[in-house]
């Protein structure tokens, strides 16, 4: 009864679901559409980037002349070092700062929950001119740190992770205790244990986060030692080098390989995860 | 564990998180404030005082307030159709319907590429006489048109390019909570006989309302917030049509090396923010009321 019962209001029959698959398959085509585009540029020669013909003989040139063009490899790196060293950071710092908030009483905890809270609206994103000016005072500027560290304390984080603390049972919490526990050895063994699909969900969103952004490390990098690839892509297609197409598309795909390939591996995973991080 | 010892902890635990939000969030906020009322230092002269000029320079420079504009435009433009697209994603993918895997999926890819990427596969796209687009507006006839080039559509082309990269994001949001939505709701529609857009109206879209506002609140930040669309397909041209605050900032800050007047720039974006945040806040107040 009750599956039928839910048909009958959810799922649509005759011409209207017809209509529905339809128009599904129109939106997801439109949507793969620039993709395919770019696959079909980079993986044959340019006379046929805008020439759609089956018999176009396929090639890696594209990819091999981009990758000999511009310094890939060291940007590929950097970003590397960036992605860990930012999630690194992170973690640390959060699960710290949320172990604090959801099970310790202190004075001025609500006011310093807020603090952090603020940061959800303005984003070290938007205070470049400030930031920028604080990596010269430190004498940070065009390093791989310069780019991480405005993002490393996270208020996204420990916001999640402080909801995901206070779901623990206080009787663990106290249990470890009563066995001898500091604080910080029950954070460690009962705490982050518990958490692992939090971390799971935190660290996926963290990596695509830092892989893909591109403003901030533009203005604070200025060598191709310290580049991500983000950038090292937008100076490399930014060059007057007689624009052909085929050689940036195969740097685009470059550039997202890595990212794109591991959300394809593990599709079910990213989405999971921009769920629970979505969800509070 | 005694008080003090809970307070000690507490505050150690916190304080490197909190040292560091404190150097790259509200310092940066407070001082750009402050340096809002000096002038740029100079080679010849160092930064001075100068009150409330940068802000005078401000109302009366009209790119500022194209830049302005284009922002509301963009916001308005993008978020009530990302937002749109995404529910309607979202209840295809979870509905009965053939080839779900290959949807989702097709979907949700645009959301995990950096935005460079897909500016730099869409401004092959919109490329004069060889891009995609002109190739099938072609075919059906049209005369050509530089779609990147031309004031009156560049800004709409760097709105179609945001709505495909963020509507499988949100997407996700709305699928999380239809699929936690209980059956028997739709059972006891179907028992009074409800049709689907009744049921629609009346259940799942007021169920998904806080989804709604949340994805709204997402959607309103990054359209200030993200502009490396722009960097690559336009750098906010032809003509400023399609410079974004934060664009602009970019531009007067790192291209022609004006922090004051940056930071002047800065400050609109933080109140534009902030009326955000005011706006969630009293939202969210709202629906703690009808729970």
């Amino acid at each position: 009864m009750s599956a039928a019962a839910a048909t009958l209001v959810r799922a649509p029959k005759g011409v209207t679901h017809a209509l529905e698959t339809l128009g599904a398959w129109v939106l997801a085509i439109l949507w793969v559409l620039p993709l395919l585009y770019a696959f079909w540029t980079a993986f044959h020669p340019a006379e046929f980037s805008t020439h759609l013909v089956l018999s176009a003989p396929w090639t890696l040139d594209n990819f091999v002349n981009a990758w000999h063009a511009a310094p890939f490899a060291r940007y590929f790196f950097n970003t590397v070092v960036l992605v860990t060293m930012v999630l690194a950071a992170q973690l640390v710092l959060v699960t710290l700062a949320a172990y604090a908030f959801a099970r310790f009483e202190f004075p001025g905890r609500n006011v310093l929950f807020a603090l952090v809270l603020v940061q959800l609206m303005i984003m070290p994103d938007v205070l470049i001119v400030e930031n920028y000016r604080t990596m010269t005072f430190l004498g940070l500027k065009d390093t791989i740190l310069a780019i991480g560290l405005p993002y490393m304390a996270s208020a996204f984080g420990i916001f999640l992770l402080r909801q995901t603390f206070k779901t623990v049972p206080r009787e663990l919490d106290e249990a470890a205790r009563v066995e001898g526990c500091t604080p910080l050895q029950t954070l460690w063994k009962v705490y982050v244990p518990l958490a692992r699909p939090t971390y799971i969900a935190y660290a996926l969103v963290s990596i695509s986060y830092h892989w893909n952004n591109f403003l901030w490390p533009l203005i604070i990098t200025n060598s191709p030692e310290t580049r991500p690839v983000t950038v090292g892509l937008q100076v490399f297609s930014a060059t007057d080098q007689g624009i052909d197409w085929s050689i940036i598309t195969a740097a685009t795909l470059l550039s997202t390989a890595p990212l794109l390939l591991a959300f394809l591996l593990f599709q079910r995973q990213f989405v999971q995860s921009f769920m629970r991080a979505g969800i509070r | 564990m005694t008080r003090t010892r809970q307070w000690l902890y507490g505050w150690l635990m916190l304080l490197p998180a909190m040292s560091l939000l404190v150097l790259f969030t509200h310092y940066p906020a407070v001082a750009n404030l402050w340096h809002s009322f000096y002038s740029t230092p100079k080679a010849s002269r160092p930064s001075v005082f100068i009150g409330l000029d940068n802000y005078r320079n401000l109302v009366e420079d009209p790119i500022f307030w194209q830049a302005f504009t284009n922002n509301l435009i963009y916001a308005a433009g993008t978020i009530p159709l990302s937002i749109a697209l995404a529910l309607l994603m979202a209840i295809w993918v979870n509905g009965r319907i053939a080839g779900k895997g290959f949807l989702r999926l097709a979907y949700f890819t645009p959301t995990v590429l950096p935005m460079i990427a897909v500016a730099n596969i869409w401004l092959f796209f919109y490329t004069p006489e060889y891009g995609l687009v002109e190739q099938i507006s072609k075919g059906l006839g049209f005369p050509s048109h530089n779609w990147l080039g031309s004031q009156s559509t560049a800004l709409g082309c760097l709105m179609v390019v945001t709505v495909w990269k963020e509507a499988g994001f949100f997407m996700i949001f709305y699928l999380a909570a239809l699929q936690s939505m209980s059956p028997h709701l739709a059972e006891a529609a179907a028992i009074e006989g409800a049709s689907r857009w009744y049921y629609f109206r009346r259940v799942t879209f007021p169920l998904l309302m806080p989804v709604t506002l949340f994805v709204l609140i997402n959607a309103v930040i990054n359209a200030f917030r993200l502009v490396d669309h722009i960097v690559v397909m336009t750098r906010g041209g032809p003509d400023n049509a399609t410079s974004l605050l934060l664009y602009y900032i970019y531009e007067i800050g790192f291209r022609f090396w004006d922090s004051s007047y940056a930071a002047a720039l800065t400050m609109v974006l933080l109140v534009m923010l902030g009326l955000a945040a005011l706006a969630q806040f009293v939202f969210l107040e709202r629906r703690t009321h009808y729970q």
